[in-house]
């Protein structure tokens, strides 16, 4: 029996991050390490204005009396903060005029992403801000998008254009003070995406970034802001990659998401940073903190995520349901594979009168990884009618993963309905022979099986990424039955 | 080279250290059909598992040759996309798959191991829509999950879907019969039997003299305690409906 196995690893059990190649490109660094005068050399380079020069420094100087959460179940050597680059451009990025201005080589690498950045070649209609490192290298539809008053551009571009906007809301919803990863985020943020949706616009097409660690030694700290005013709608894609590299990257973003009275954003991650080799080598340490408010009455955020990569994934992505009537929505798959950590869920703060808020979430263990549901429904007492419901379902392939669901519930209002259901299952063996008895062979079962478990979450993506989704689990669970 | 599709040889199973198949020999024709009739526990289905390969059985003896190969050393996926097909005692759900995905995914994998072309969807719809009609299944079940809330007749029905899609060269129908209404039961079986041709055979394993006179095997063997105890024509089933197993030496 472990023959029949050794032939299978042999033969189709290999597993090559697709997109752990690097480009070869020259770049701009910040000298590294980290102290007052990296923080003035990012906002320097960005030319930013004063207030958020200072912004930046206020976060640096709590940073420093900061203590990294330990509460979490990951576990990692303790990063030293000197040791990365906290700012990395591919040269000439700044003076872009249109994306026929950048690096043919980045083009390509976005190609061989699958995420061509000329406008041409985008048949699905989905506008792209596409960050290298630190940077926003393009950003694909604008003028279409200018035309219904939808701003989409790069962090950098919307602190010169729209500073009104930045000040108003940035930090509104992830103070700069939030948390250890927030606060250094606050502090050396180099660039993101800005989304801004007029009163009763429906986004007229699909927006997304695509973000790419390449340069060695770097961190990503990038911010992303989406205000989706009175009555309005988007739709927003985030998708990530990054190269093979023995050591360890940190990825500390903060997205902020604020919906007005009526709107509704709908976010969507798929997250595939490099997730370390075979013997937990390597791979990106993904500290992010994502949160949206419901600022407005009827408000709706909704958040779908699915987290292949990383060899450390530790996010929350969050609602705050302020507004009465509001509603938030989490949907998640998280697999882990080899030596990957997750500890990954949501918080939903139901504030406002007859809030509603949903979680799915999917956990797929193998390997000797380790997979950990945390989540938080806080109802205040103030909350009338509120109701959530929360399902939690793990599977696990082998019997050196684990996997945990971890739910916090804070309900002060008696009016309020919590529902929680958790489930626990191994594959089953008698699916897989059923599976492989009509001549699919293992990876393929358990490929098959894994998706019908996560199809509920599947099903919430746009469809040009749960295609993506349902490609990326089968490469990610390769070589996960033994 | 014989004439013999399936060859077993002096088989001998164990699960757990417990013997459930002791010394069975059998070999099947191209185009035969044979009926395997024996009490619950004999080991039928034991015999269908490893026949398509499951794990966790230990072949302690013997030689299981398909069509000129060694059976045994292959995985159960190589032996579908050979042409081994079992309709299960029990059909198992898959949860979040569709039905009609599941038979595609199926029906591609023994496509591209003979190194067709995937087929056409709308080949593919029109294919499947004729043999549901035939079975008397309703498009809409094609759009539920596999077997999920399936009632036991369903299943079966569904079991006898799958086969007429993938056109195996050797079915094993393990009890296919049980749990299908009287009207269910003729539709399934006839529809079976007209798939028979002189390159397919089928091994068919039943409590029922009924299913065998729709689907007239060649030979009906007697299983009891995990070996053939007689063979003989269809008169052998008739003997059991009537009388059971007890003058073959179950001692039940
Ligand atoms: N996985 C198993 N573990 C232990 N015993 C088993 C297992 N599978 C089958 N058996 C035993 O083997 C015998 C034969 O079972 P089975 O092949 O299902 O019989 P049949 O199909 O003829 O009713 C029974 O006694 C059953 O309890
Ligand atoms: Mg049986």
């Amino acid at each position: 029996m472990s023959d029949k196995q050794e032939k299978l690893s042999e033969e189709d059990f290999k597993d090559p991050y697709e997109f752990g190649f690097e480009t070869d490109i020259e770049s701009d660094f910040a000298p590294k390490g980290l102290n007052e005068d990296t923080v003035r050399f990012i906002s320097n380079k960005k030319n930013e204005p004063e207030w958020l020069l200072d912004w930046r420094l206020e976060a640096y100087k709590r940073w420093l009396v900061m203590k990294e959460p330990d509460w979490s179940s990951v576990r990692y050597p303790s990063i030293d903060y000197q040791d990365s680059y906290y700012y990395s451009a591919p040269k000439d990025s700044e003076k872009l005029e249109s994306l026929d201005d950048v690096d043919p080589k980045l083009l390509e690498t976005y190609n061989k992403l699958g995420i061509p950045l000329k406008e041409q070649e985008w048949l699905a209609g989905v506008a792209v801000d596409a960050v290298f490192d630190s940077v926003s290298v393009g950003t694909t539809f604008k003028e279409r998008l200018k035309e219904d008053g939808v701003i989409f551009c790069s962090f950098s571009e919307a602190v010169q254009d729209y500073p009104e906007l930045i000040k108003k809301y940035l930090g509104s919803v992830v103070p700069s003070t939030d948390n250890y990863f927030a606060t250094l985020n606050s502090a050396v943020f180099s660039d993101g995406s800005f989304v801004y949706i007029p009163p009763g616009v429906r986004c007229p097409m699909e927006l997304s970034t695509y973000f790419r660690i390449n340069a060695a030694g770097t961190g990503q700290f990038e911010r992303t802001l989406v205000i989706a005013d009175k009555d309005s709608y988007v739709s927003y894609l985030e998708g990530c990659t990054a190269p093979m590299r023995d050591e360890h990257q940190l990825h500390a973003a903060v997205v902020e998401l604020v919906a007005l009275e009526g709107a509704e954003i709908k976010y969507s991650t798929v997250q595939n940073w490099y997730p370390g080799n075979e013997e937990g080598v390597g791979g990106v340490y993904n500290f992010v903190t994502k949160r949206g408010d419901c600022r407005g009455d009827n408000s709706k955020i909704s958040w779908t995520q699915v987290e292949t990569g990383s060899a450390i994934t530790w996010k929350y992505p969050s609602c705050i349901l302020r507004g009465n009537n509001s509603s938030g929505e989490f949907y998640s798959i998280a697999v882990s594979n080899n030596y990957q950590q997750v500890d990954s869920g949501t918080k939903m703060i139901h504030l406002g009168n007859n809030t509603s808020s949903r979680i799915i979430s999917k956990g797929i263990s193998t390997g000797k990884s380790s997979n950990t549901y945390r989540g938080l429904v806080s109802i205040h007492p103030k909350s009338k009618g509120s109701r959530n419901f929360t399902q939690c379902d793990s599977l696990l392939l082998t019997n050196q993963c684990s996997a945990s669901t971890i739910p916090y519930i804070e309900s002060k209002n008696s009016e309020s309905i919590v529902e929680h259901e958790a489930t626990s299952s191994k594959i089953s063996e008698e699916q897989l022979f059923y599976c492989q008895q009509r001549g699919l062979n293992e990876e393929e079962a358990v490929s098959l099986i894994v998706n019908g478990f996560c199809k509920d979450v599947l099903q919430k993506l746009p469809m040009e990424f749960a295609v993506e989704a349902q490609k990326l689990l089968s490469v990610s669970l390769e070589g996960s039955i033994g | 080279m014989s004439n013999n599709f399936l060859n077993i040889k002096s088989l001998s199973v164990k699960v757990d250290d417990k013997l459930i198949i002791n010394n069975l020999s059998l070999s099947i024709g191209r185009g035969e059909v044979h009926a395997i009739m024996g009490p619950n526990g004999s080991g039928k289905s034991t015999l269908s598992n490893v026949l398509a390969g499951k794990d966790g059985y230990t072949i302690v003896n013997g030689a299981i040759d398909f069509s000129g190969e060694d059976l045994i050393s292959l995985e159960p996926n190589e032996r579908a996309n050979k042409g081994i097909f079992l309709a299960f005692q029990y059909p198992v759900e898959i949860p979040g798959v569709t039905n009609i995905n599941f038979i595609k995914t199926a029906l591609e994998s023994n496509r591209k191991y003979r190194g067709l072309e995937p087929i056409k969807p709308g080949e593919f719809l029109k294919l499947i829509k004729e043999k549901s009609k035939i079975l008397g299944i309703p498009e809409d079940r094609l759009k539920r999950q596999l077997n999920v809330g399936f009632s036991g007749g369903e299943k079966k029905r569904n079991e006898a879907l799958q086969l007429l899609m993938l056109e195996p060269s050797l079915a094993i129908l393990d009890e296919t019969d049980s749990g299908l209404d009287v009207d269910a039961f003729k539709i399934v079986a006839d529809t079976i039997n007209s798939t028979r041709n002189k390159d397919n055979s089928m091994l068919v394993i039943t409590h029922y003299q009924r299913l065998l006179e729709r689907i007239k095997p060649d030979i009906v063997h007697i299983f009891v305690d995990g070996s053939i105890v007689e063979s003989g024509g269809p008169e052998l089933a008739n003997e059991v409906e009537s009388d059971g197993y007890e003058r073959f030496g179950d001692a039940k």
